[in-house]
């Protein structure tokens, strides 16, 4: 029996949403902010203190715009209220938590309700719709299980989906790539820095994964060129999926087949641009730190959550038909960018940098030191069998290459060395691009 | 006879020396000559065994970065003033030396052997032939 999401070009009925007319998404959007406004009032009393300070009530929220005078939310909020002061559910109705590494003292503790979960099933299923898949599909899914919300979201999504999911978790790079080869895999979760270290050892150990199609890759920033390298490299598509716990896990935004910026799930999640210095509401097409409200969360409503991230709303129609808004992908976060001589550097600005040198593959790792009070970059790059040469002054001038194309960029002198292949250390999971030992 | 080379990239570190020679030890393969080229930051390991081929997937198969180079094998006479003859012969071929070095593994007392890399290395060993310099076979380097 044939079904609606059947191969080729099947639509799947919970991607309705992904094409409401803007003027019904809106209706939608303030009747369901309106309700997630008075439920936080309501119950969070860290919310409702803020909102009477600002002589605020939910009544206040007449329009979409007023959103604008709502307080925001901030990751400290989430610490100071740690575990669960900002759930605006009773245990009774928490169906799930989830909790994020902290990198500092205590993790971050999120809440669902089955209402929850089921918004997150269907805004995974939306995304996978998006990258093209359906059922009939075999989804291995390397996000890990657990805690951390990559694994669970994209599970529960794949299964509604349809498709066959392969819950393989993180780690144990051989037996993923057996399993991917003898399961006919023909979808990969993982973040895009692990899915290198796949592509890499699938050649070395002579897999084959031809079936593999699609790849979800997202818990970390990358960049536009490192895309273009994986679909040369590897021969599928790869798209950036979007999300963080705080809001509800993966599937806050997706790349659809045009793989040019990323629609928000926005009858869930509306995006705001704000000016990270000011907090003042930036247009679309400008760029500044994104920041999210939860329209249908229970548990833990997040109102004007600032993300961190660092990107600007595409309002501009997209030729896939979606009517929901893009963000440019998100290769800055703020939490991830330095200083260095004055200068804000962020990660990828190194790996474009890299990419830009032809044969060079972007497992580089990124040391600051300071010296004599002066602050010291060095950025060490495996050296590939493509770029290797026999002779010292290739090498070298590989290197002053490497070095004059970051300069190019950052407008900043750094010293490039060469290191040996697989020397760097490979992350299952989000990979770490910094070391910092300046003892600032 | 041209003579095929491995070069080997690796850090400018204690202790980066002995894991490619583990790999040939553990494949039971001779290092029959070799020689480190090194700069502040990085060197390369030149060396010349008998089966090149599987030393390449041995040290490959480890995660290391090896090259194959086109190397000539030269006959120089083991007395004073026996490699300059040699040199004279290529300076007079108008021949580009990228760099050379002493093959360690004697074939005769009276004769040394120097492994020549010439920026090209077809027009270096017609060239040399024809000046009458003398030019190895692998067979009589690698004892074959």
């Amino acid at each position: 029996m044939s079904t609606w999401n059947d191969p080729p070009g099947g639509f799947h009925p919970v991607s309705m949403p992904d094409y409401l007319p803007r003027k019904q998404l809106a209706a939608i959007q303030l009747q369901r902010l309106q309700s997630v406004v008075t439920r936080a009032f309501v119950r969070v009393p860290l919310f409702r203190s803020r909102m009477e300070e600002r002589k605020l009530t939910p009544a206040s929220i007449g329009s979409l715009s007023d959103i604008a005078k709502l307080p925001f939310t901030v990751k400290a909020d989430l610490r100071d209220t740690y575990p669960f002061g900002l759930f605006a559910s009773p245990m009774e109705e928490i169906v799930r938590l989830h909790a994020s590494s902290g990198t500092t003292g205590k993790p971050i503790v999120v809440a669902y309700t089955q209402a929850d979960l089921d918004v997150w099933t269907e805004v995974m299923v939306r995304s996978f719709a998006a990258c093209g898949l359906h059922r009939g599909d075999v989804i291995q899914n390397a996000y890990g299980y657990g805690l951390f919300t990559g694994g669970l979201g994209a599970h529960y999504g794949a299964e509604a989906l349809g498709a066959t999911v392969i819950p393989i978790s993180g780690g144990n790079t051989e037996r993923q790539l057996m399993v991917m080869a003898d399961f006919g895999v023909t979808a990969l979760c993982c973040t895009p820095s692990y899915f290198l270290h796949l592509l890499e050892s699938a050649k070395e150990m002579r897999i084959d994964f031809s079936r593999l199609r699609v790849g979800v890759f997202g818990a970390e920033p990358w960049s536009d060129s490192m895309r273009d390298r994986i679909q040369q490299e590897s021969g599928i598509r790869a798209h950036d999926i979007y999300g963080l716990s705080e809001i509800i896990g993966p599937g806050v935004g997706v790349e659809c087949s045009h793989q040019h910026g990323l629609h928000v799930f926005e009858d869930h999640f509306y995006p705001e641009i704000i000016d990270p210095e000011t907090g003042d509401v930036l247009p679309d097409g400008a760029e500044g730190e994104l920041v999210l409200t939860t329209l249908s969360k229970q548990a833990m409503p997040m109102i004007r959550y600032r993300t961190r991230d660092v990107t600007s709303i595409m309002a501009e129609p997209c030729e896939c038909g979606r009517t929901l808004r893009r963000i440019r992908r998100i290769g800055r976060r703020s939490d991830d960018m330095f200083i260095i001589r004055g200068v804000n550097v962020f990660p990828s600005q190194v790996e474009t940098a890299l990419l830009r040198v032809e044969g060079t593959l972007p497992h580089y790792h990124i040391v600051l030191t300071r010296e004599k009070g002066l602050d010291q970059m060095e950025v060490k790059v495996e050296v590939t069998p493509e770029v290797f040469s026999d002779e010292i002054r290739k090498l070298e001038a590989l290197q002053h290459q490497l070095e004059a194309s970051i300069e190019n960029i950052l407008g900043l002198r750094v010293k490039v060395t060469l290191v040996q292949p697989r020397s760097l250390a490979r992350s299952e999971g989000k990979a770490k691009r910094v070391t910092d030992q300046r003892n600032v | 006879m041209k003579l095929k080379q491995l070069s080997l990239f690796l850090e400018n570190r204690p202790g980066q020396l002995r894991g490619p020679c583990e790999t040939l030890g553990k494949a039971g393969i001779d290092l029959l000559t070799m020689t480190l080229a090194d700069t502040a930051q990085f060197g390369i390991l030149r060396f010349i065994v008998a089966d090149p081929e599987r030393a390449k997937k041995a040290l490959e198969a480890e995660g290391m970065v090896v090259s194959t180079t086109e190397v000539v094998p030269i006959q120089v006479d083991n007395r004073p003033g026996g490699l300059a003859a040699v040199l004279a012969s290529i300076e007079e071929a108008g021949l580009g030396v990228e760099y050379m070095y002493d093959f360690a593994a004697r074939v005769t007392p009276d004769k040394a052997v120097i492994i020549f890399r010439f920026e090209d290395p077809d027009r270096a060993l017609a060239a040399l032939k024809s000046a009458g310099v003398r030019i190895l076979t692998s067979e009589e380097l690698l004892g074959e």
